[in-house]
């Protein structure tokens, strides 16, 4: 009976948390198509979760206070029974209907999320770069980039290209869709949008050393109009990024928001540096923006 | 290095440690000498090669681990209680989930199951003893040095700070200069070589040794799922040992399998790791379930329903623990059609355990449930277990998991499954198996407070930390800002924590409480069992079985008590027993190990030779040893017969 | 029932003949078992790895046909002759089987030279363990084999030395079978470094 009581504790604030009255949990607050088409899957399977959670438990409560001992049933003696092959059947049956139901609503979402969700707006690019601590974002085709926060035109389609120059990590924007790993010397490319202007909060999800906790960004989502205006005013008024500057904000530590009216990609790109076949950068997190300034060609002036 | 750097400095936590060590070294040894006893203490324990008594050294261990594990925890919860909380520096609470994570599943899950199944799984099969009980005695001491080895990282050198999974490049040598990782993969390397050794020892034994008329199909339950749990370890264990060693290789000796320049590759770690990994975390669950089965039945007076079955779904949830590696690393971007793959075999382990969900409830369907401590245990399991289980099979679909993974969703997740399925299975193991090991019986009372106040903190702990994972919460976040709704159920956790560290201390007290005043068990069968421990006496005399008992169906020995009254051995049976000699080898080898292990992680590359060499001598001792044991005549058997059974 | 299980293990080898014996052989066939796995991984992570290359040689510019050719030769010899010391030991014959098993523990001994002599080579080139991916798991998959191939040297000097002492027993009889269960599979394992990483390594 206490037992009884204890599970409905449990159970109660999940429904209620379900219910939908939470704004503050932002993977059940979905901000854009991304996120929604997680959302659903999620609660389609919290559905099948909950009917499982209350045939079992209902099953453990009769059998407990059926059949436990009692001063009546002192002469009792339980049969001795093998088993029973249909049920077996039952309960192995139920369970591969549900994982047959999940399974095929999870690959459609799984193959859907590499697609951006809408085919009618061009998407726009942006290049991530985790450094320890901080997120780095370059615009190439805007030609500016900007530490710790991001602005995106809401209602577009954003490829986010992934990369590290050293811990894994994971980029995550819980209200707009679910994290993908940025890693050294590759690119992924993660897929997000916003349905209407905003503000969300993203983070790493990937431990990545001492200070991963501050490894926190904005994502500032706007309209066409407003994200054109604020691309012109970076590239009027923000200063330029030199290497020199760049070597600095690859320090380990934390460095606040900045902004600047072009990108590091001029003069090297993360993702292609530890590539197979006669690659003679040599990659050491000390020595390699030193190394990226000897062999730069160009600056972006 | 400076002596500076040698011993770890500046933080009080660590110099009260510092204290703590010396104290108890200087306590233990004062005792051992003030009692005489350290002829006992190498007699007895350091040299035996008794399953038994290495059982009860295995779950010794276990039990100084869980409390280890469990004060880095509630460190941990006490610095997530507030936002921007001061009570550790965010490099002191990155050591400390590291080294939580890696004891609890390796230095405290592991031996923990192990030693139980020291304990128990020769007495279920009617054995004398493992098969190779020299073997087994290194495999423990290997253990041993290895958990010592990774233990002293906390005083001596600095404690690993990459998590348990020691991501790279972060545990390489371009982000961790310390010697922290050293310590995480020479400590890993040698428990390692420890667990594969029992793993082939108990295949062999169970394979070998039953009792005449036990076939597979007669088998315990517990017994069927160490078979399964060795298969798991023989073909696991070595892609650790490999994956371990590489780190070795290159954070001693710079090598670049996992660095950033070169084309070495960080998801080969990964990938390397989580093949182990995973099937890791079912060489602790089977077991579970094994026990689970053990008591479920005992408790309920009935024999296991659907055995068959039972045994069907342990082989295949481990056939599938092999094929699911990749949903640790949905994220990595490994493309849809692979994440679609290993996302369908993920929710497939469902059904198997699903099926023995529902078999444990129909064993207790038309029995007669007693409710003692060990049984409490094994029914807070299926409700804890299936919530767990639930968010698994959510956390398996690749599409949701973006949202999930790393978050405290996850975290919620592992540790309803491995709480609510190994930690409750060692503790209801443990107060089943009580009185065979020690001869007395935890105290009811004491152990169901215990119960009561560890499963409810529990509940109170992790349940809240689905919630926190949904509202954006990612896991080793040594702290959080103010401002983003965390606070309420991170106090929430905090105070469920607590209430397990009492649970905790109130375990413990029982352990003393039950040694001076706790119920003798005379009978050998207190609980009135079904398999062939309970046979025989409480504790049993070192040769388990005056003869070997004969078994005519599953549950052995219920079949014996009712059809024979019981187990009645004859005198004029008694045959002179064979037994293996004791041997101190195994304890020096396994303190070269340690020596070699030491020398490895600071790279004194001299000392690791001498520890080396030693190894090396120890081997071809033991090749040259021509010790076959010897023999226990019939009149020393039957004096020590009516020893162990006076009184019954 | 006693009488009847003693006469029934006089017809068994002799290395079967005690419980002892028969459990022992049995867990190093499953050691073996583990083995593999071992193997196995170290063959991923070759596979895995070498063409990455970075800035040093590839697998191709570096092998040397004519050393690996003897190094096979060696020991697919030993693997054979190590089979004849087993034939030898059920004949009962202690001679012909001390002197194949001195014959294999010579080859496995040339073999090990040449491989150290490769590997110097191959320093000498620049090509260490630390110059590329390809390298370390190269050095790693090979050396761990050619590891375990002096230990085989060693075991087997070991076990000579006990058969010369104590004569062909039980007991020695399992030791030697089990001494040449080992060789044989380190045989099989080099098969797959040669085909796998020579071969391979000279064809791409």
């Amino acid at each position: 009976m206490k037992r009884a009581r204890w599970r409905a504790v449990l159970v109660l604030p999940f429904l209620f948390l379900l219910g939908g009255c939470v704004e503050r949990t932002a993977v059940l607050n979905p901000q854009g198509p991304v996120a929604r088409m997680q959302y659903d899957l999620i609660m389609w399977s919290v559905g099948f979760m909950l009917f499982i959670i209350v045939v079992v438990f209902t099953l453990f409560a009769v059998f407990l206070i059926r059949y436990r001992e009692k001063p009546e049933n002192a002469g009792y003696e339980p049969p001795d029974e093998e088993g029973n092959t249909l049920l077996e059947v039952v309960w192995t049956a139920i369970p591969i209907l549900i994982v047959a139901a999940l399974a095929v609503p999870t690959v459609k979402a799984t193959f859907a999320l590499e697609k951006p969700p809408t085919e009618k707006v061009k998407p726009i690019t942006i290049h991530v770069t985790a450094a320890n601590w901080k997120w780095i974002f370059s615009y190439p085709e805007e030609n500016i980039e900007t530490v710790n926060y991001v602005h995106i035109p809401a209602g577009v389609p954003v490829k986010f290209k992934l990369t590290s120059v050293g811990p894994m990590n994971s980029f995550w924007v819980p209200e707009l869709g679910g994290q993908k790993y940025a890693m050294d010397g590759m690119e992924t490319e993660l897929i997000l949008q916003a349905d209407k202007p905003g503000s969300y909060m993203g983070r790493s999800a990937n431990f990545s050393g001492e200070k991963f906790a501050h490894m926190e960004f904005e994502v500032v989502a706007q309209t066409g109009t407003d994200f054109r205006k604020w691309v012109n005013e970076v590239k009027q008024t923000a200063p330029k990024l030199d290497e020199k500057k760049y070597t600095q904000i690859l320090k380990p530590g934390i460095v606040g928001r900045m902004t600047f009216s072009n990108t590091h990609l001029e003069w090297i790109d993360h993702a292609k540096q530890n590539s197979h076949h006669g690659n003679d950068h040599s990659m050491k997190n000390e020595n390699q923006s030193d190394e990226a300034m000897t062999e730069s060609h160009h600056h972006g002036e | 290095m400076k002596w500076s750097e040698f011993f770890v400095t500046g933080e009080p936590l660590i110099y009260a440690a510092d204290v703590a060590i010396v104290l108890t070294m200087v306590g233990i040894v004062f005792v051992l000498t003030y009692f005489k006893k350290w002829k006992w203490l190498w007699n007895e324990w350091l040299t035996t090669v008794d399953h038994k008594k290495i059982g009860v050294m295995y779950i010794i261990c276990a039990v100084l681990m869980l409390f280890r594990g469990g004060v880095d925890a509630l460190l941990m919860r006490a610095q997530l209680t507030a936002p921007n909380m001061k009570f550790l520096d965010a490099q002191h609470y990155n050591e400390i989930f590291t080294t939580h994570g890696t004891i609890m599943i390796l230095f405290m899950a592991m031996p923990f199951i192990i030693g139980l199944m020291n304990i128990v799984v020769p007495l279920q099969i009617g054995a004398r003893d493992v098969a190779f009980p020299y073997l087994n005695a290194l495999s423990f001491w290997l253990f041993f040095f290895g958990a010592l080895l990774f233990n002293i990282s906390f005083v001596i050198g600095g404690s690993p700070d990459a998590g348990w999974t020691a991501y790279f490049p972060l545990a390489g040598n371009e982000f961790s200069h310390g010697v922290g990782n050293n310590y995480y993969a020479v400590a890993l390397q040698i428990s390692g070589i420890g667990t594969l050794m029992t793993g082939i020892n108990f295949l062999v034994t169970i394979l070998k040794m039953r009792a005449p008329g036990m076939t597979l199909m007669r088998m315990p339950m517990f017994t069927w799922t160490i078979l399964i749990t060795c298969v798991l370890i023989i073909f696991a264990f070595p892609v650790l040992t490999v994956a371990l060693a590489l780190m070795t290789f290159d954070r001693l000796f710079d090598t670049q399998f996992f660095t950033m320049a070169n084309g070495g590759m960080s998801m080969l770690w990964a990938n390397l790791f989580w093949i182990w990994g995973h099937p890791e975390v079912y060489i602790v669950i089977l077991p579970a379930f094994g026990i689970f089965s053990e008591v479920v039945s005992t408790f309920a007076g009935k024999r296991l329903f659907g055995y068959k079955a039972m045994v069907g779904s342990i082989v295949g949830i481990a056939f599938l623990s092999f094929i699911v590696w990749v949903h640790h690393f949905f994220t990595m971007g490994a493309g849809p059609a692979v994440n679609s793959a290993f996302s369908i075999t993920t929710m497939a382990i469902a059904i198997p355990t699903g099926v023995k969900i529902f078999n444990w409830l129909f064993t207790l369907r038309k029995g007669k449930i007693r409710f003692t401590t060990a049984m409490l245990w094994s029914l807070a399991f299926i409700p804890n277990f299936v919530i767990g289980g639930v968010t698994g099979v959510m956390l398996a679909m690749a599409a949701a998991d973006y949202q999930y993974h790393n978050s405290y969703f996850l975290i919620a997740h592992f540790h309803y499954v491995l709480i609510a399925g190994t930690v409750f299975a060692c503790f209801a193991g443990l107060h089943y198996w009580y009185p065979k090991m020690f001869g007395h019986i935890l105290n009811e009372r004491l152990g169901k407070w215990t119960f009561w106040l560890f499963m409810i903190g529990f509940n109170i702990c992790f349940f809240p930390m689905y919630f926190l994972g949904l509202m954006g919460m990612t896991r080793r976040m040594y702290t959080y800002s103010d401002g983003l709704g965390w606070t309420p159920l991170n106090v929430v956790a905090t105070v469920g924590a607590v209430l397990m560290g009492i649970g905790f201390i109130v375990l413990c007290y029982n352990i003393y409480y039950s040694a001076r005043y706790g119920e003798r068990d005379m009978t050998g069968d207190p609980w009135n069992g079904r398999t062939l421990e309970w046979a025989t006496a409480s504790p049993p005399v070192h040769y388990n079985f005056p003869v070997t008992p004969v078994v005519e169906d599953l549950d052995a020995y219920w079949v014996m008590k009712k059809k024979y009254g019981g187990f009645h051995v004859k005198e004029e049976d008694l045959k002179p027993i064979h037994m293996p000699s004791n041997s101190g080898r195994p304890f020096w080898m396994s303190v070269a190990f340690f020596v070699a292990g030491f020398g490895l992680v600071f790279k004194w590359f001299a000392l690791a030779i001498v520890g080396a060499l030693f190894i090396v001598l120890g081997l071809i001792l033991r090749s040259f040893e021509d010790d076959d044991g010897y023999y226990i005549p019939v009149d020393e058997i039957k004096r020590m017969e009516r020893a162990a059974r006076k009184g019954a | 029932m006693g009488e009847a299980a003693h006469r029934y293990e006089e017809t068994l080898p002799l290395e079967y003949r005690t419980q002892e014996s028969r459990l022992n052989i049995l867990g190093f066939w499953i050691f073996l078992g583990a083995e593999v796995a071992l193997f196995a991984t170290l063959f991923a992570t070759y596979l895995v790895l070498f063409q990455r290359t970075g800035s040093g040689p590839t697998a191709g510019e570096l092998f040397e046909v004519k050393d690996v050719l003897i190094e096979t030769l060696l020991l697919l010899t030993s693997s054979f002759t190590c089979g004849l010391a087993i034939f030898e030991m059920r004949r009962g014959r202690m001679s012909g089987l001390i002197a194949w098993l001195l014959v294999t523990l010579l080859l496995g001994a040339g073999f090990i030279t040449f491989e150290i002599r490769e590997f110097i080579h191959y320093v000498h080139e620049g090509a260490t363990m630390q110059t590329s991916a390809f390298l370390s798991s190269f050095f790693v998959l090979v050396g761990t084999h050619g590891a375990h191939v002096s230990v085989g040297i060693g075991w087997m000097i070991l076990i000579i030395i006990q058969l010369l002492q104590r004569g062909l027993t039980a007991k020695t009889a399992r030791k030697v079978f089990i001494v040449s269960l080992y060789w044989h599979f380190l045989d099989v394992v080099w098969i797959f470094i040669f085909t796998l990483v020579y071969l391979l390594g000279m064809v791409i």
